[in-house]
């Protein structure tokens, strides 16, 4: 598909509605993911508990969402066994559907860690580890949702770059609070929360990237999954 | 190949065996008649061999013209002009001095609505036979046999070979007709809709026909039905008002069509 072009209806106006449903479907459900993702990060760091329940909440109609949105893609794929552009669509939501059910779980266990920490033992200096890491995270996670909804794919390669720093950031983290255990063993408990955290916000990054290669596949036609991120440049450059 | 073709080379490898060289390959093909100045405009595609090539497009768009090109069945409409070439194997398709019958032997060619001739079974397949000269009982026998036997029909008939052919199913009649073909040896069949008046069991019958028939032949088919397309060919040739506009391995085409045009006809939109 050409992304200059508006791309245009169908001779079947049913089936243009069905794939415009779908895809608002999946618009409400990054929405969700990603109020989700911030409900549970500022939990985390503020020590906020109703909003880490707000994201326990919010998982159920993210939830109710993947199945709906699963639903109507198989009876897409059964009714009006779509070709090129539509078929590519069909495939890349049922890809991204799931990416976004996984970042909304991980949103959970950041709540649910978040809850912990707020009956005692917040760690200041951890804190402000996690505080970095978060804000990369949500505006990648960000970005990538925009990327799909407008399907800009040099956006989407962008992210895909992206997310080495994070990884780098994530390990770099990870080894500060290892040591911080060894020389504050009584702040274990809070330690591991953290630790988690901060392994949930990785993932949720490593979510974003994939929601990013669907973004390629569905403009580009290439799978650009588990390539070198200097292979996805000059794939969409 | 003509620039302003999307030739769609693809990411995806083709099936073993279906990367040869051109069965057929047509060359700046132009075609008009009376009614229809430009039928077909500047074609050029290559046509591989021992695979199957789809040629789809809306109605008028050439394709049935084009695939008639092939073994000079339009020589029939009034005022008809050819530009350009056509090559199997040497030979110039559109030259005056091409045997028009004897490139018929070689390229052979099924219509939509079975044709049988109203006669046996039998008679049916060795009519063709008979009259490429061979005499021998025996022989016109074998032959018979081993034409009804890929196309998938000799189960059926094996024990009826003295039946009239019009008391076959349409689906049987269809197989008949393409034993017909087939017992000539052709390099080249040409398939007009060949399953687009039978259901849909005689259908899926012909398309595995055509999936057995790809190894030791080149098939090109003309066809409406999209899926059908995409399920039978190994290559996809797109159409509009005479002009190619794309050419490519099938699944790519499918997935990712290169032209705008390609993507709005197989998705079914319209501007």
């Amino acid at each position: 598909m050409n992304q200059a072009d508006k791309p245009r209806v169908h001779i079947s106006a049913q089936f243009n509605a069905e794939l415009e449903g779908v895809r608002n479907d999946l618009m409400t459900m990054g929405g969700l993911v990603e109020s989700q993702i911030e409900h549970a990060i500022e939990a985390a760091l503020d020590g906020d508990s109703a909003r880490a329940e707000n994201a326990i909440e919010l998982d159920l109609e993210v939830n109710e969402l993947e199945r709906s949105i699963d639903e109507q893609c198989t009876r897409i794929l059964v009714l009006r066994q779509p070709a090129a552009g539509d078929l590519r669509l069909v495939l890349a939501t049922i890809k991204v559907t799931n990416d976004l059910e996984r970042i909304g779980d991980e949103a959970v266990k950041i709540s649910r860690q978040a809850i912990e920490l707020s009956e005692g033992g917040a760690l200041e200096s951890a804190s402000a580890r996690v505080r970095e890491l978060a804000v990369s995270v949500n505006s990648l996670l960000k970005d990538s949702l925009d990327s799909f909804a407008r399907l800009q794919v040099n956006e989407a390669a962008t992210i895909i770059l992206r997310d080495d720093d994070i990884d780098e950031a994530y390990t770099a983290a990870k080894t500060w609070l290892t040591s911080e255990i060894q020389a504050h063993p009584e702040t274990l408990e809070a330690s591991l929360a953290y630790l988690g955290i901060l392994k949930s916000l990785e993932r949720v990054a490593d979510h974003a990237v994939n929601i990013a290669e669907q973004v390629i596949f569905l403009t580009r036609g290439v799978d650009v999954r588990h390539l070198d991120t200097l292979v996805v440049r000059d794939l969409v450059s | 190949m003509t620039e302003d073709v999307a030739v769609n080379e693809g990411r995806s490898e083709p099936e073993e065996g279906t990367r040869n060289s051109p069965a057929i390959k047509i060359t700046d093909l132009s075609l008009g008649y009376r009614d229809n100045p430009e039928a077909l405009i500047d074609i050029s595609l290559a046509i591989p061999e021992r695979s199957v090539t789809a040629i789809i497009g809306a109605s008028g768009c050439g394709k049935s013209t084009l695939l008639r090109c092939l073994n000079r069945m339009n020589d029939l409409i009034d005022g008809v002009n050819y530009e350009g070439q056509i090559l199997f194997g040497s030979e110039n398709i559109l030259s005056p001095r091409t045997n028009v019958t004897a490139l018929r032997r070689q390229i052979g060619m099924v219509f939509q609505k079975p044709n049988p001739f109203p006669k046996s079974i039998f008679e049916n397949v060795a009519y063709g036979l008979k009259l490429s000269g061979i005499k021998s009982r025996r022989i016109i026998e074998e032959l018979v046999e081993q034409a009804l036997r890929s196309a998938a029909l000799w189960d059926e008939v094996k024990d009826r070979l003295d039946d009239s052919a019009l008391k076959l199913s349409q689906g049987q009649q269809q197989r008949l007709v393409i034993a017909r073909a087939i017992a000539l040896e052709p390099k080249v069949l040409l398939l007009d809709e060949p399953a687009s008046s039978l259901d849909p069991i005689s259908t899926l019958r012909i398309e595995e026909l055509i999936y057995e028939l790809k190894h030791s032949l080149t098939i090109i088919i003309v066809t409406h039905n999209m899926q059908q397309a995409a399920r039978v060919s190994d290559f996809t040739a797109f159409m509009n008002g005479g002009r190619l506009i794309e050419f490519g391995p099938t699944e790519d085409v499918f997935t990712f069509p290169k032209s705008r045009e390609t993507e709005d006809y197989i998705t079914g939109r319209y501007g």
